[in-house]
């Protein structure tokens, strides 16, 4: 049995010494192949006798396991030691930027306009839409702007020909949802709209929101109580506002809107004009002559309307320096937001 | 309107600053712009009256004065204006005296003469433009005394921004009532007491159009002295208004504006021929007006004339050839009620805005002409005398403004306002406006309105002024209360957004463009489309509304490329303006343009620009919100704008829903650019609504795929291959595509080949090998049938 523990040893050794997976699977074949040595002694049990014989076998068998279990353990660590090197060699650098496409983002009216839509669906108002090229009774007319009021030389008005302009205001969408439907409404209606006035602070084209709600019962303290939480759920902020009286011809009471400056909280910037107040929007009570062009009787039903501009909203939320930036379209200011 | 804070306070003086008063009216509604100090910061400046006057001795121009004014005795000035002289009165900065801008007066030596003090020009003290040497004050100002106190300089000048209702404030006197309202104070203007006449000479006036001038008062002036010179005071005034001092007529006129609010006018009566014609001017008449001006006047247009021809046109401005001059003696002075309606939009129509004018437009007080003549005729007799004649009213009775009577009722103040406000609150409030009480019922109340007050008309009016005086921030605020409806909205609706998100993931920057743009741009990429013109453009490159949005993605690619963007991906939502026959189409569009690169620059990407395949991807994912693929088809196109070989139309069941293409090579180069843009734009409209998903059991059963190689024309459009294919394959068919394209090497150089795979499943059994070959052999059938195509 001296032959059993020397050739045992010597296996033992020899995994030991396998650099590869073919040079272990070498020694399988040598020491426990069909013509191994081990399985040698196997085939010599024979001579013995029927006593030494099981614990002969069981010896070799033992000794086999032992070579087997090394062999195992040899294999397991080199096919571990392979993949880790597979692994290790398909490292990539994770700090690079990933492929395709990159993210376009909405202009900065447009998230706006999408933000202030939100606030006002939320409170369940209804989006509508209208024509930019409109007849002169929809944007003047039908809002008590009769030819030759005063009121009309504060609108800078674009002519098409003497009875269709590019409307002044989205104000004119108003009219037509108030021919269409009936009270009760809530609708805002956003849009581009025109003034013939061009410089640092006024662009031809710039966009508004108009808004209206019609119902039995709603007063200026309504309107008051809607514009205020509006402006503070847009700003995400307790913002200060205040109303002061104003004029529109379609509305009466009309009030313009402030808040309290956003970028100097009230102690009086350039921003504001050392006022510490920023003129935000114009609201007021429909106005009953506006009701009897849309045969709405104003006996039963009250209302208001606000118009803000879209473009002042959006410079204060972002901090926009200069209206032309809007419409200038250029990639690196466009990609900012 | 623009005043002195020290003129209102003649009529109303509540304890408040000008900038408290300022804070005040805006809260009431009368905006203030401005509260400015109407001099610059100075102090130690006298009265100066120069007695001595001789030249340096050292300096050609500079004199040496001996100047009486200050407490301590005659001083020695050193003085470089050439307007120094002895016997006048000027500003004189004493030593020690402090200038605009921390200038301090030091005794000096100038030339080696010593100099105690400074004396100033207008603009040197920030009081007036005038910097042609020293001013000259009037020769009875008071020698030694402080400048500040002789011409009331602590004083500031406020500015309102009044909206076109309130033109009752265009006058000091409706300021001063509306601030007495506002603080329960007294107004109290200068007593006017009427001048007794001392000639019985008048001028016979005739209203010929009552409507347009139903009230005209005159009157004659004799023998004034136009030498006069206009009072300090006044012409403080007035320029602390912004009106510069003229002569002593035009600024007591200038002065009754600003005071009352009574736009006038004083003819020369020597130049005047018969008398007063108030008349619709006829058409092509001619006059020149004070700003010299040859006009021709309109039918319409209504005109001061005399027997001869028109004098003025009214209320907007006077003529010249009746204007007072250096050399007038008498004059006639207009005070006349003109009806908003016939003055508005005329002075615009003739390039005009003047005071006058816009205080006729928005309506004068119809009852304040005697006042404002007799006002006249006071401060005249003061300044440059004469003999008045009487006052003459001409008023045609039926035409002047109907008077206004309104009702308030008690439960509309609450509806409307929200706030419960005592009955004695609101009488007190409106009748404090200057409106009379007339009755009062269970119901409410019915007030006069007075002749000041234009815009209140209806009870809304009435709401308006008591919310304002009661003062806006003191109304609740309340949260609003409705039905909770819930607001349908169709499925089937593609919401805008969801087009512009698929936009933007695909790497898309959006883009808002003037919906105007230049005439020749409008012409290059829609010639055959004459577009809306505006008549009064801002300027010829946004002059006409846009056909198509794909004008203003060019221009703006134009302008990042010249600021080194060179990958732009650009999208518009917007309308569009297509004149059609005799409508005009505003149609809801969306349009895209991309450029440059296939993918953003990166260490993995290759330099691939884009091609025609990269936006009909873009314009597929668009489409694939309608949920309707099968009903989408390109169709090979022409379009102006457009390269002829790589532009489509795209169709929803044959209806033309858009365009997409390569931008024209002849305008790729007219806007200067180095590769080929492409764009698409579809209509929002005519691409409607999408169709809603539909479920179809899947099978169990397995799908088989064959894979065909088909030889055809290179001119066959293998999307037509392709539909024959579908239609020829059968009811089994579940998936198709196209794998390959492939021209050249091996083919006949005039046929291509095009590979297409075709997947076959059953829903419910498993397909055999002779199903499927049949409709394989049915494929290729047609195909050759159709296009002579045959299998490779």
């Amino acid at each position: 049995m001296q032959d059993l523990h020397s050739l045992t040893e010597q296996a033992l050794e020899l995994v030991g010494q396998a650099n590869d997976l073919a040079a272990l699977d070498q020694v399988r074949v040598d020491y426990l192949g069909k013509k191994g040595h081990l399985t040698a002694l196997l085939k010599g049990l024979g001579k013995l006798s029927a006593e030494e014989r099981p614990a002969a076998g069981a010896k070799i068998n033992e000794a086999k396991q032992q070579v087997e279990s090394a062999i195992k353990v040899r294999r397991d660590a080199m096919e571990k030691a392979a993949i880790e090197e597979k692994l290790a060699s398909e490292t990539i650098d994770v700090t690079l930027p990933g492929r395709g496409e990159e993210q376009g983002s909405a202009h900065p009216i447009t998230r706006t306009l999408r933000r202030i839509e939100e606030i006002f669906q939320r409170l369940g108002f209804s989006v509508e839409q209208g024509p930019e090229v409109e007849g002169d009774y929809y944007n003047f007319e039908a809002l008590n702007i009769p030819a030759h009021h005063p009121a009309r030389a504060m609108h800078d008005t674009f002519y098409i020909d003497p009875s269709t302009v590019l409307r002044t205001h989205t104000s004119s969408v108003q009219i037509r949802t108030m021919e269409e439907k009936n009270p009760p409404l809530r609708i805002i209606c956003p849009g581009r709209v025109y003034r013939c006035d061009s410089d640092v602070t006024h662009s031809p084209m710039f966009h508004q929101v108009e808004g209206l709600v019609i119902d039995e019962g709603v007063s200026f303290a309504h309107l008051k109580g809607c514009i205020d939480q509006f402006l503070k759920a847009f700003f995400e902020a307790d913002v200060p506002v205040r109303f002061r009286p104003s004029y529109f011809p379609f509305t009466e009471p009309s009030a313009e809107a402030d808040i309290q400056c956003t970028n100097c909280g009230g102690k009086g910037c350039r921003v504001c004009s050392g006022t510490g107040w920023l003129e935000i929007l114009g609201c007021g009570m429909v106005h009953p002559n506006v009701f009897a062009s849309c045969d709405i009787d104003s006996e039963k039903y009250s209302g208001f309307a606000f118009g803000l501009g879209v473009e002042r909203m959006a410079m204060l939320r972002y901090g926009v320096n200069d209206l032309r930036l809007f419409f200038d379209n250029d990639l690196r200011f466009l990609k900012q937001f | 309107m623009k005043f002195s804070n020290a003129w209102l306070r003649e009529w109303v003086n509540p304890s408040l600053t000008a900038q408290e008063l300022a804070d005040q009216i805006t809260m009431a509604g009368l905006e203030v712009d401005a509260v400015e100090a109407v001099a610059g910061e100075f102090s130690g400046v006298v009265v100066g009256e120069i007695v001595g006057c001789e030249q340096h001795p050292d300096a050609d121009k500079l004199r040496v004065c001996k100047v009486k004014g200050h407490p301590d005795g005659e001083m020695q000035v050193v003085c470089g204006a050439p307007n120094a002289r002895v016997g006048i009165k000027i500003p004189f900065a004493t030593v020690g005296a402090k200038l605009p801008g921390d200038f301090k007066i030091k005794k000096a030596k100038l030339r080696g003469v010593e100099s105690f003090g400074m004396l100033c020009a207008q603009t040197e003290l920030e009081l007036g433009d005038d910097n042609d040497g020293i001013w000259e004050l009037p020769a009875d100002a008071p020698t030694g005394s402080d400048l500040r106190e002789y011409l009331q300089l602590d004083d500031s000048t406020i500015e309102v921004d009044l909206t076109p209702n309130r033109s009752d404030c265009l006058g000091v006197a409706g300021i001063a009532r509306e601030v007495g309202v506002l603080n329960r104070c007294a107004v109290e203007g200068p007593a006017v007491e009427p001048a007794a006449a001392k000639i019985e000479d008048s001028l016979p006036v005739s209203l010929m159009a009552e409507e347009a001038c139903p009230r005209y008062v005159g009157r004659v002036i004799r023998n004034i002295d136009i030498t006069a010179t206009t009072p300090l005071w006044m012409a403080e005034r007035l320029r602390r208004s912004g009106v510069r001092s003229i002569d002593p007529v035009v600024d007591v006129t200038n002065y009754v504006l600003l005071e009352l609010g009574q736009p006038m006018h004083a003819f020369d009566l020597d130049k005047l021929n018969g008398g007063i014609k108030v008349r619709m001017a006829e058409q092509g008449e001619k006059l020149t007006l004070l700003d010299e001006q040859e006009v021709e006047l309109q039918a319409g247009t209504l005109v001061i004339a005399d027997h001869k021809a028109p004098l003025a046109i009214a209320g907007i401005m006077g003529g010249l050839d009746s204007s007072v001059t250096d050399g007038t003696r008498n004059i006639f002075l207009e005070s006349a009620f003109f009806s908003p309606l016939a003055i508005a939009g005329k002075a615009r129509s003739y390039g005009l805005h003047t005071d006058s004018s816009h205080r006729f437009e928005r309506g004068v007080d119809y009852r304040l002409q005697e006042k404002a003549i007799e006002r006249a005729t006071q401060l005249l007799l003061e300044i440059v005398g004469g003999e008045p004649g009487p006052v003459h009213l001409r008023e045609a009775a039926e035409a002047m403004p109907a008077e206004r009577r309104i009702t308030l009722r008690r439960a509309r103040v609450k509806n409307g306002l929200g706030i419960d406000m005592a009955d004695d609150e609101i009488v007190e409030i409106i009748t404090r406006l200057g409106l009379e009480k007339l009755s009062e019922s269970e119901e409410g109340w019915t007030f006069l309105v007075p002749s000041f007050r234009f815009d209140i008309s209806i009870e809304s009016d009435l709401l308006e002024e008591l919310a304002r005086v009661y003062g806006y921030n003191r109304i609740p605020s309340i949260s609003l209360t409705a039905a909770l409806d819930i607001i349908p909205r169709e499925e089937a609706d593609v919401a805008q957004s969801s087009l512009e998100e698929t936009l933007l993931a695909r790497g898309y920057q959006e883009a808002i463009t003037f919906s105007f743009i230049d005439r020749e741009a409008s012409a290059k990429f829609d010639p055959e489309v004459e577009p809306v013109a505006l008549q009064n453009p801002i300027s010829s490159d946004l002059a006409v509304m846009r056909t198509t949005l794909m004008a203003g993605l060019v221009k703006t690619l134009q302008y990042n490329l010249n600021r080194q963007q060179d990958r732009v991906r650009l999208f518009e939502t917007g309308l569009r303006f297509v004149p059609t026959g005799e409508e005009l189409k505003q149609e809801r569009m969306i349009a895209g343009l991309i450029y440059g690169t296939r993918q953003p620059e990166g260490w993995t990407g290759s330099k691939d620009v884009v091609d025609f395949y990269d936006i009909k991807a873009d314009v597929e994912a668009l489409l694939a919100r309608y949920d309707a693929e099968a009903e989408f088809t390109f169709v090979p196109a022409k379009h102006p704008a457009l390269h002829p070989g790589q532009c489509a139309q795209v169709l929803r069941n044959g209806e033309v829903v858009g365009v997409i293409g390569a931008l024209h090579p002849t305008l790729q180069k007219a806007y200067d650019l180095p590769k080929a843009a492409y764009l698409f734009e579809l209509s929002q409209d005519a691409l409607g609504q999408s169709l809603l998903p539909a479920f179809t059991p899947l099978s169990k059963f397995p799908e088989v795929r064959r894979d065909l190689a088909i030889l055809a024309d290179v001119e066959t459009p293998v999307g037509d291959l392709l539909k024959v294919a579908v239609e020829a394959a059968g009811e089994y068919l579940t998936d198709f595509n196209i794998f390959d394209v492939y021209q050249g090497k091996g083919i006949d150089f005039n046929r291509k080949s095009v590979a297409m795979g075709l997947t076959f499943q059953h829903p419910s059994r498993t397909l055999n090998d002779e199903e499927i070959n049949a409709a394989v052999d049915a494929v290729v059938r047609e195909l050759e049938q159709k296009y002579n195509a045959s299998l490779r």
